[in-house]
Order: structure tokens, then C-alpha cells, then sequence
């Protein structure tokens, strides 16, 4: 599925008591990435990415420079042990960013999509608050 | 070396600025390549293939006509020598001669071809491999190269919308007041359709023995026990 075709969709679209608002980010002849924000929460938006094979659904939870220096490690360890138990999504460095990601095939229906969307943006606020004892004041 | 040591290395070697490429773009088109070959290695084996198995049952089909041909002179031979033609039993067995050196002949260049055959197959699977793993790294290269690009593109849009610079302490606090906004209005709707309705206040009433309540089954089998009566 296209990207704007999906922007069209999600429009229009309720599941899981949730609604939807996406927009292309206009990347002029480069990778194509839309943003979704799920059930209005625009502080964590997710940002869709198609490649030949995955559809990359992503949301930046915090910077690096967030988290206390002492605490950092502490922080990697359990993140890395959540990466299993916690449903469909797995925890992400991406440059100086911390990311909470699903991948999906491109062959993925829209119901599929739209689970992704609505698990990933759960995930997202449940990570944030399991992780701020590690984050700076 | 793999490319998800490449990665590896590349994102130990503090490649990780955006926009700095890990794999360059020279990598991928050399590796699109060496899929691209295979991809015709393996179009040329099976091309070979499917050749050469119809020449194996060609060659099979010879030597089975040579074997009922060997035969059949086998039993003209045997007439002959019952009827005591022993010149013309030799010729027919000159003949049989010559079908057995043929076959011979044909059997040589059949296990030639199965050989071949077993060769090609083993090409065909390791051309498959060879693609399929090829394919799995370039993937994973152009995944890299994705987002990056989409993460450069994410930057530039999170850079000019202020309300993301905010802290994800502040960002998880602003959730929780939405969450909780919505929850109070959900209570306050619900509260406000029971006031409209007078739910709340025939509720408290009928509480209190005060207004229509419903006549009680002991109260009904009262009046009728008084119907009786009287």
C-alpha cells in the first residue's frame, strides 16, 4: 500500500476506539515518511516508512541527553530485556534518539497496519512512563 | 565480511551522524550486481537443465528400442538355428552385435548426461542461496539507508514544530492531562445525561419510598387474599 493511499484510509478510519490524522513530510525525491498521530496524542507521533520489503512504523520516545548519566546502562539493559515481552514492538536507537519500532510486511492488509499503529502508540506511552525514573527532571 | 558486521562496525565507528552513509552507495550497486549475476547463472542452469534432462530421455528412449530390438533378433536367431540356417543365425547375430555396441555407445553418453544433470542441479541450488542471502544483506543495507533518509526528513520536520522539542517527561505528562481530560468529560457527560434524564433523582426517590414504586408481589397477593375474603 502507498503511503498517501494509506494517509486517505486512516482518514476515515476508527478501530479500537481510536482515530487517526496523518500527513506525508514533503522529501522531495527521497524516502517518503508519514506521520500518524493515534487518538489525537500529536506528542508522540509515529512515523511511517516504506522500503522494498518492510513498512517501518516509528516513534521517537526520547533523546540520549534525557537520560541520567549515571543511569544509562541501567537504562540500555532494560530496554533490551522489555524488547521480547512487549507486543509487537521493539525498542530502537536512531542517531541520539530512543525509538520504540515495528516492521511490517509491505504485504500487510490495512487492518494489520492499523493494529501496528494502535499497539505501537500503547507502547510508546507505556514505555515513557516505565522508563522517566532513568530520565533527567 | 557480512554486511551486518559492516553495520556493526560502522555504528561502533560513530557512523552514526545522520546522514552519514554506512554503507556507500558503491557497496549496494556491486552488491545489486552480484544478485543480478546469479539471478542469470541461475536462468542459465535451468535453461541447461530442462536441455539436458530432455536429452537423458532421449537417450533413455534409444536404448530401451535397442534392448526390444536385441531381443526381437535374439528370437529371429533362435528360428533360424531351429530351422537349421546356421549362416543366417550368424548374420542375425552380427546384427545383435552391432545394437549391443550402439547401446553401449548410447549408455556411455547417458551416464554422461546424468552426471551433468546432478552438476547442474547442485548450480541451480547454490545459485538460489547465493541470491536469496544476497538479498537478505541488501535489504538490510537499504533498510539502513531508509531510515536514515526518513530520519533525516523526521528531523527537519521535528526541528521546525516547537512542540516537540519539549522533554519526554513533559510529553508523557501532556498524555496523562489528555487521558485523564478525557475521563473527567466522559464522567461529567454520563453525569449530566442522568441529571437530564432524572435518573439520579427518581433513584434516590424511589430510595426513600417516595413517588411511583413498583407495587410489591406481597402487596398483590394481599389484595387478592382480601378479594377473597370478602
Amino acid at each position: 500500500m502507498e503511503l498517501n493511499e494509506l494517509s486517505i484510509k486512516l482518514a476515515s478510519f476508527e478501530t479500537e476506539g481510536v482515530s487517526f490524522e496523518s500527513f506525508l513530510i514533503a522529501n522531495e525525491g527521497e524516502q517518503d515518511v508519514l506521520q500518524v498521530i493515534v487518538d489525537g496524542n500529536d506528542e508522540l507521533p509515529i512515523f511511517v516508512t516504506q522500503t522494498e520489503e518492510q513498512l517501518l512504523c516509528i516513534s521517537y520516545l526520547f533523546a540520549e541527553n534525557e537520560v541520567q548519566a549515571d543511569m544509562r546502562n541501567e537504562l540500555n539493559e532494560t530496554l533490551l530485556r522489555l524488547n521480547v515481552p512487549i507486543p509487537l514492538s521493539a525498542f530502537a536507537k536512531i542517531d541520539d534518539k530512543y525509538a520504540i519500532f515495528g516492521a511490517l510486511s509491505v504485504n500487510s492488509s490495512f487492518d494489520d497496519i492499523t493494529h501496528e499503529l494502535v499497539t505501537l502508540a500503547d507502547n510508546a506511552i507505556d514505555a515513557l512512563e516505565a522508563v522517566t525514573i532513568y530520565l533527567n527532571d | 565480511m557480512s554486511i551486518l558486521k559492516k553495520l556493526f562496525t560502522a555504528v561502533r565507528g560513530g557512523a552514526r551522524e545522520a546522514g552519514q552513509a554506512i554503507v556507500d552507495a558503491n557497496g549496494i550497486r556491486i552488491f545489486e550486481q552480484e544478485i543480478a549475476d546469479a539471478q542469470n547463472a541461475l536462468q542459465r542452469a535451468k535453461k541447461s537443465l530442462t536441455e539436458v534432462m530432455a536429452k537423458e530421455m532421449q537417450t533413455k528412449r534409444k536404448i530401451s528400442a535397442l534392448d526390444a530390438s536385441i531381443a526381437e533378433h535374439e528370437a529371429y536367431a533362435g528360428q533360424a538355428l531351429e530351422k537349421g540356417n546356421e549362416a543366417l543365425a550368424l548374420e542375425i547375430a552380427e546384427k545383435i552385435g552391432d545394437f549391443e555396441a550402439e547401446k553401449a555407445e548410447h549408455e556411455e553418453v547417458l551416464a554422461g548426461f546424468s552426471n551433468h544433470i546432478v552438476q547442474l542441479k547442485q548450480q541451480v541450488k547454490d545459485a538460489e542461496k547465493s541470491i536469496k542471502e544476497n538479498q537478505r544483506q541488501l535489504t538490510m543495507v537499504k533498510t539502513t539507508e531508509s531510515v536514515q533518509q526518513a530520519t533525516m526528513a523526521v528531523n527537519s520536520t521535528l526541528n521546525t514544530n516547537s512542540s516537540s522539542m519539549t522533554s519526554a517527561r513533559e510529553s508523557l505528562e501532556r498524555i496523562k492531562q489528555r487521558q485523564q481530560d478525557r475521563q473527567d468529560q466522559l464522567g461529567a457527560a454520563k453525569q449530566l445525561e442522568a441529571d437530564t434524564n432524572g435518573d439520579d433523582l427518581k433513584a434516590k426517590m424511589a430510595e426513600a419510598g417516595i413517588g411511583d414504586t413498583n407495587p410489591k408481589s406481597a402487596d398483590i397477593l394481599a389484595r387478592i387474599k382480601a378479594k377473597q375474603n370478602s
